[in-house]
């Protein structure tokens, strides 16, 4: 082989192995970075291999060519050629599960028709080994007429075995087509190839037969990727095209499936043997308890009681350590540089925004652990395979269970872990609707208003009024968010009912390198991505607290009539400035608009600080209530709340209906810019989190509205 | 006789005779191809997806999906 370098492509269907084989490759040598305006993921590394630094790109996994997702989809085009910095590879590594040899060829055959040189990886051989079957690679090797190499990625021998492989080949191109199409089907692609992709695509002249085939089975253009200027002509030709297959006695859809499927068989039948089994595999017996009716659904519940237990116990001392190195970080920072308005920026804007954010990083870390501890032993597609029929009958996806589970810790690990739904409009309503679930932000507001205001009154004996309306806070958000995806499913454009043909991979140990990589990647992700947007709102929240500047006057008693308001002159700067600051001005100005759910001023000025985050709100409150930090200061907060006292009528400002109002608020509003900031990059525009904001938080004005309605005329 | 894989209540073996339908093409491609064999391993709780066994490897498929598949005993 040339000891030039080489882009080498690592293609294959899920659950090959084939990121175990790139991490072997590439080692620590590779980056992780969205394709461009969309949101798969694109890994890149690189790799010595006899002496030669070559470059190695993993592509997402695809069972076809003829792709029906947007994974598959990236790997057909980067495969041939069509992204503008990316080149054909030159060398194309399909590898192949040795276990499921047939559907994983598919695949392979089609790889070989696009003029690139070719290697077949059998992989998991240990596997196939331990399931009763044998394979001859060279028997494979003729027939395919493509090198073969056969490795297990777990071994490290098998891996430099690959390498001399990879440095010994002589990168020949496989013959094209080898599977045979009919005549008519191969009259029908020269028809497609000579009047339409050859003079109006720029398809290149290497891909063009599988581009051909990929038109005649799919009978249209079936995405809004590509705008052709002849886009009518392209259509009549592939209707002619078709019609040539139909003519010839074929099934445009089925023809060369059928054709590839042959050829494979003919290569399988005596490269490899099946020595039946009589006892039930381990996969198999495990399933038999895993996806059973009844059992099924309640290991399922457990699970992820188990996993929510976990991450909300064992991220909390990460998340205090955290907490406490940004304070004290924050004092030290304060304390260290004059006083004055950069110190201000620095400790009240970009420290407490940096803290903002990096505070979630624990949840996000433990539940990407679990989560990719589930996929990697594969029981994932089970609780997928389990839960969708009851969640397609609420409009939402068995993978859209995980993400709206996670949820309740935090709205953000959950939006980005709707990646593992494959469908785009599933994954659009799971996100759109996953805010509602009780995220641990609201915690500490739900606890202040129901400790004030919600009589402990006992019900049944062994349950308070107090702890009912708690859980039903929780129920709310579930109920809300099956309500929303239900309205949602019949607002989106639905096309055709989403397809969903799933694997259900053989039960295997987690490979932790990768577990352990993809964990550290997506708590980089959102460090970088989302941190930025929510650091700059931070600094907008801060300015608008802060500014303009304002000195409290020296009051006397008697002053006292000219804020008209409830304090007493014990008020303290801070509670002074927030007041006359943008923020507190704003409160005022919305509060003829919030009145009406039952929120004066100071709620007010809560509400839009609390948009950096839920809890904040409780913050807030704190320095508008003039509550010096101390220890036990929600229940100083708790009695300042209770006498609040309006000075124009003389009642409490906080009725039980404002509080139920301001609690069903905060359970429906969209509050959390994180949110937002994570909403915009997962679905890479403005538009889903524009969207988002305004309905949550509409939902949340119209309930508080009636609720308070109601509450206060009852 | 030939009935569609969706009608199939219980666990059994069967031999595939034709996929029909509008957009057939992905089941074709993931193995099921008329003449092949076919085990239906359980449903889900409520029904569907239906698991089944083929070429060596599980699948999971909706109502939908089932209901192209056309098989024999």
């Amino acid at each position: 082989m040339s000891k030039e370098p080489l882009t080498i492509a690592l293609v294959g269907n899920p659950n090959t192995g084939k990121s175990t084989i790139f991490n072997a490759l590439t080692g620590l040598r590779q980056k992780i970075a969205n394709y461009p305006g969309i949101t798969v993921e694109q890994k890149v590394g690189t790799s010595i291999i006899g002496g030669v630094l070559h470059k190695i790109i993993d592509l997402p996994g695809a069972y076809s060519l003829n792709y029906k997702k947007l994974d598959e989809r990236i790997a057909y085009e980067t495969l041939i050629g069509s992204y503008e910095h990316e080149e054909i590879p030159d060398l194309a590594l399909v590898v192949v599960d040795s276990s499921n040899l047939d559907r994983n060829l598919y695949l392979a055959t089609q790889v070989m028709d696009l003029g690139i040189p070719v290697m077949l990886i059998l992989n998991m051989s240990d596997v196939a080994k331990g399931k009763g079957i044998s394979i001859n690679p060279d028997l494979i090797s003729n027939s395919l007429g493509v090198p073969v190499v056969a490795i297990s990625a777990k071994n490290k021998s098998d891996i430099d075995q690959l390498k001399q492989k990879i440095s010994e080949s002589d990168l020949e191109v496989p013959e094209p087509l080898k599977w045979g199409p009919d005549d008519s089907l191969k009259e029908a692609m020269n028809l497609l190839i000579n009047e339409w992709i050859k003079p109006y695509t720029n398809i290149p002249e290497s891909a063009r037969s599988i581009e051909a085939l990929r038109l005649i089975s799919e009978g249209e253009f079936n995405n809004a990727f590509y705008q052709f200027e002849k886009e009518e002509k392209g259509k009549s030709t592939i209707k002619k095209a078709r019609e040539l297959v139909e003519k010839g006695g074929g099934n445009p859809m089925a023809t060369e499936v059928l054709s590839r499927y042959n050829f494979i068989g003919e290569c399988t039948s005596n490269a490899s043997s099946i020595t039946s089994q009589t006892k039930a595999s381990l996969t198999d017996r495990i399933d038999a308890v895993v996806t059973h009716k009844v059992a099924g659904p309640v290991i399922f519940t457990l699970v992820l009681l188990f996993m929510f237990q976990a991450i909300f116990s064992w991220a909390t001392p990460f998340m205090d350590m955290i907490d406490l190195l940004f304070v004290e970080g924050g004092n030290w920072v304060a304390n260290t540089l004059p006083e004055g308005m950069l110190n201000d920026l620095l400790v009240d804007g970009v420290i407490a925004g940096l803290g903002g954010v990096v505070i979630f990083l624990p949840q996000i870390l433990f539940l990407f652990f679990f989560i990719y501890v589930l996929e990697g032993t594969g029981y994932m597609a089970r609780a997928a395979f389990v839960m969708d029929g009851f969640m397609t009958k609420v409009g939402l996806h068995g993978r859209s269970v995980v993400p709206l589970m996670s949820g309740f810790a935090c709205a953000i690990p959950g939006i980005m872990a709707t990646r593992t739904i494959e469908n785009w409009r599933d994954r659009i309503i799971t996100i759109m609707v996953l805010p509602f679930m009780a995220c641990s932000a609201r915690l500490p507001v739900y606890a202040l208003m129901i400790a004030a205001f919600i009589p402990s009154t006992t019900i049944l004996g062994i349950f308070t009024l107090q702890g009912i309306t708690f859980f039903g806070l929780y129920i709310f958000g579930i109920v809300m968010a099956v309500l929303a995806a239900f309205v949602m499913k019949r607002i989106f454009p639905t096309g055709q009912q989403t397809p969903f043909i799933m694997e259900l991979p053989a039960y295997k140990m987690p490979k932790w390198s990768v577990v352990f990589q993809n964990t550290a990647e997506r708590g980089k992700v959102f460090i970088t991505e989302a941190g930025k947007i929510i650091v700059a709102i931070s600094i907008v929240l801060w300015f608008l607290a802060s500014f303009p500047k304002t000195e409290m006057p020296v009051l006397t008693q008697t002053d006292n009539t000219e804020y008209n308001s409830s304090f007493d002159v014990t008020e303290n700067p801070e509670s002074y400035q927030l007041r006359h600051s943008f923020a507190g001005q704003f409160g005022k100005i919305i509060e003829p608009v919030i009145e009406p759910l039952g929120f004066d001023w100071k709620i007010g000025i809560g509400l839009i600080t609390s948009f950096a985050a839920r809890e904040v709100m409780v913050g807030t409150l704190n320095t508008i209530y003039s509550i010096e930090e101390e220890d036990g200061e929600s229940s100083t907060l708790k009695e300042k709340l209770i006498n609040d006292v309006n000075p124009e009528t003389g009642q409490p400002v906080y009725s039980i209906a404002t509080a139920i109002s301001l609690m069903i608020f905060f359970a429906l509003a969209m509050q959390c810019m994180s949110t937002i900031a994570i909403v915009k990059r997962e679905t890479n525009s403005w538009k889903w989190p524009t969207a988002m904001f305004v309905y949550m938080t509409a939902l949340a004005y119209l309930s508080s509205f009636i609720a308070f309605q109601i509450g206060s005329n009852l | 006789m030939a009935v569609f894989l969706s009608e199939i209540k219980s666990p059994g073996l069967f031999l595939v005779k034709n996929i029909q339908g509008s957009d057939t093409t992905r089941l074709l491609e993931m193995g099921i191809t008329p003449g092949i064999k076919l085990e239906v391993i359980r449903r889900a709780p409520l029904g569907f997806p239906v698991e089944i066994k083929i070429r060596g490897y599980l699948l999971s498929l909706r109502e939908s999906e089932a209901k192209c598949i056309e098989v024999e005993e």
